[in-house]
């Protein structure tokens, strides 16, 4: 699970970096971008499936219902975000996509403390 | 061309707003989300803060649908009433920390989520005021796309 939101961080972080370069040159994104969008949202889908047969064990505590909830609006975050920019094609549009990429390492944090508060 | 008086200002939801009204409906999402938990699942633990939760997801909504949809006077009054609260409930919360059985997106100035709940109606009306239109001067706003 760890490993996982690890590897995930990295393409997001990895996604930033190119959603960066593409505002700093007023380009908008391309199939790439969106591919490594695809491949952080397989793996937010992955992170659910790991996170529900987590909470169905011994869990200590936690609440399940705040713990649920992230992990499933981690879910909304990146489509959301791909849906708004693409139907404005401008930097505005492309930097909408920089926060959504950024937002998903501050969920995994977030999932952690609320494991770890009460774990 | 009839209709060119409607594009007399940029839209709110459009360039640098297309980031705003995300951030706005990342918020919506996150009140909208602890509020429905904490209602439904300790709801009488703290009513006052979770009525709070659930005021402030409301107006996060609002917000969001009004920049996203160029309703100004709407947004106007939804960030101004985010402003209030944010200001209110950050500090009696700060003041008072006995009254507040449980948190809110809006205690202690929103550091729960990084003060951003702070920052954002400030930017918000910044936004407002930047893209104001006048009506009767065609091509204001069309250049700063």
């Amino acid at each position: 699970m760890l490993v996982l939101q690890w590897v995930l961080t990295g393409i997001c972080l990895l996604t930033a970096l190119v959603v960066v370069v593409l505002i700093v040159r007023n380009r908008t994104p391309g199939v790439a971008v969106l591919g490594l969008l695809a491949v952080v949202e397989l793996g937010l889908l992955v992170q659910l499936v790991l996170g529900i047969v987590r909470v169905a064990g011994p869990h200590d505590g936690v609440s399940v219902a705040t713990y649920v909830g992230y992990l499933i609006g981690s879910l909304l975050i990146l489509p959301v975000a791909a849906i708004w920019s693409l139907s404005e094609r401008s930097r505005g549009g492309t930097a909408v996509l920089l926060v959504g990429v950024l937002l998903v390492p501050f969920l995994f944090l977030r999932l952690a403390q609320v494991w770890g508060t009460h774990a | 061309m009839p209709d060119s008086s409607r594009e007399t200002h940029t839209r709110t939801g459009s360039g640098f707003g297309r980031v705003l009204v995300f951030v706005y409906g990342i918020f919506a999402l996150s009140a909208t989300g602890r509020s429905s938990v904490q209602l439904a699942v300790k709801a009488s633990q703290a009513p006052v803060a979770y009525s709070l939760s659930a005021f402030a997801a409301v107006v996060y909504i609002v917000a969001t649908y009004a920049l996203a949809t160029d309703r100004r006077r709407l947004a106007l009054v939804a960030v101004l009433i985010e402003l209030t609260g944010v200001l209110a409930v950050g500090t009696t919360s700060v003041l008072f920390p006995q009254d507040y059985a449980d948190a809110t997106v809006w205690s202690d100035y929103g550091n729960g989520y990084g003060y951003v709940p702070l920052v954002l109606p400030f930017v918000g009306l910044w936004w407002l005021w930047h893209t104001r239109g006048h009506a009767g001067a065609p091509g204001r706003g069309a250049r700063d796309r």
